[in-house]
C-alpha cells in the first residue's frame, strides 16, 4: 500500500466519524458531502475512476440535496403543526 | 436505558467487534492481488473482440448489457415512485403567486460571487456530461456517470438561487420524457441485436477502429440512452422534492 493511498483511507475514516459526531441534522448533510469528496478520491487513488465520477455527483451533491429538502420540509411541517394548534382553539 | 449501561455495552461490545474487524482484515489478500480468470479474460477479450478501450463500460453495456437493462429499470421504477409519492395531493397546489421568495429567487447566500460560479460551472458540467456520455467505450465514463453529471448542471441554478429558472430549463414533462426514451431506447437497442443477430442485446453494428469515437459497436448508443435516463431520473427526484418544499402549499379549508 502506497503512502497516498493510506492518506486516503485515514481521511475516509475521519470523514465517516466526523459525520457520527455533529449533532445538527443540517451540518451533518453538508458533512456528509465533504464525505462523499473523500471518498470520490479513494476511489480515484485505487484506481477506479469510473466508480470515483459516479460517486462524485451521487454523495457530494445528489444525497445532500435530497436530505436538505427533506430537513426543510420538517422544519415547515413543524411550524405548519404549531399554527393549526393554536388556530383550532 | 440510561448512558452509563450503554457506555457499558460499548465498552464491551466495541473492542469485540474491533478484534473481529482485525482478524478479518488480517486474512485479506494484498490490495491489487487478484486471481480471477474470468476478470483477466474480460480484460482480454474485450479490447480486442469487441473495439473497447474502457473495459468497465465495455462489461456494463456488452457483456453484463442485461444486468444493466435490470438495474435501468430498477431507477426508471424508484423515480416513479418518488413521483408518485410525491404528486399533487388534492388539497395541495402549486402557489407560485404566494411564494414571491421563490419567484424573485434570494434565499440566504446567493451572493454575487456564488451566481457567477454557477454561470461558470453549468457550461463545464454540461459539456463534461456529454462528453462522458459520447466517450463511455473509450474513457473512464458512461451512461450512468455522463447523466449524473449532466443532472448536475441544471441543479447549479438552484445554487444560484434561481429555482423558477430552473423549472423553465428542464420542465417536468421534459424530465419524464428524457427518463422514458432513455429506457425505452435501451431495451430497443437489444431488440436491434435479437432482429439483426438473433440474441437479445447483442453487440450487433460494426466494431470499427480500436479509440475511434464510433466504435465498439453499439456501446456508444447504449451510453447515450443510459445517460438520457439518468439525466430525467436524477432531474426529476430532485425537481420532485424542491417542489415540496419551495411551491406546494396546502390549500386553507
Amino acid at each position: 500500500m502506497t503512502a497516498l493511498q493510506a492518506v486516503g483511507l485515514l481521511v475516509v475514516v475521519a470523514a465517516g466519524t466526523a459525520i457520527v459526531f455533529v449533532p445538527d441534522p443540517l451540518r451533518q448533510a453538508l458533512v456528509l458531502s465533504i464525505y462523499g469528496l473523500a471518498l470520490t478520491l479513494l476511489f480515484f487513488i485505487f484506481q477506479a475512476p469510473d466508480v470515483a465520477l459516479s460517486e462524485l455527483v451521487v454523495g457530494s451533491v445528489g444525497m445532500p440535496v435530497i436530505i436538505l429538502a427533506a430537513l426543510r420540509k420538517i422544519a415547515q411541517h413543524a411550524a405548519g403543526g404549531e399554527e393549526d394548534e393554536e388556530g383550532g382553539e | 436505558m440510561s448512558r452509563r449501561v450503554r457506555l457499558l455495552l460499548f465498552a464491551c461490545a466495541g473492542p469485540g467487534l474491533l478484534a473481529v474487524l482485525l482478524i478479518g482484515l488480517h486474512g485479506l489478500p494484498a490490495f491489487g492481488d487478484f486471481h480471477g480468470p474470468y476478470g483477466l479474460l474480460v480484460d482480454r477479450v474485450e479490447p480486442g473482440q469487441r473495439h473497447a478501450t474502457d473495459v468497465v463500460t465495455a462489461l456494463n453495456f456488452d457483456l453484463r448489457a442485461f444486468d444493466t437493462l435490470g438495474e435501468e429499470f430498477i431507477l426508471f421504477a424508484s423515480v416513479s415512485g418518488v413521483a408518485l409519492l410525491l404528486r399533487h395531493l388534492r388539497d395541495e397546489d402549486e402557489d407560485v403567486e404566494s411564494n414571491r421568495s421563490v419567484a424573485n429567487h434570494r434565499f440566504a447566500g446567493a451572493s454575487d460571487a456564488l451566481r457567477v460560479l454557477s454561470l461558470f460551472l453549468i457550461p463545464l458540467l454540461v459539456s463534461l456530461g456529454v462528453y462522458l456520455a459520447l466517450h463511455g467505450a473509450l474513457t473512464p465514463g458512461g451512461g450512468f456517470q455522463a447523466g449524473v453529471v449532466l443532472a448536475a448542471g441544471p441543479l447549479v441554478i438552484l445554487l444560484a438561487g434561481r429555482y423558477l429558472a430552473l423549472k423553465r430549463v428542464a420542465p417536468k414533462w421534459l424530465l419524464e420524457a428524457s427518463d422514458a426514451t432513455g429506457a425505452a431506447a435501451y431495451a430497443l437497442i437489444g431488440l436491434g441485436g435479437l432482429i439483426f443477430a438473433s440474441i437479445y442485446l447483442k453487440n450487433f453494428l460494426p466494431l470499427g477502429t480500436s479509440g475511434h469515437l464510433l466504435s465498439a459497436g453499439t456501446m456508444p448508443l447504449n451510453s447515450i440512452a443510459v445517460g438520457l435516463e439518468v439525466t430525467g431520473a436524477f432531474l426529476l427526484t430532485w425537481t420532485e422534492f424542491l417542489d415540496q418544499d419551495l411551491l406546494v402549499q396546502r390549500e386553507e379549508l
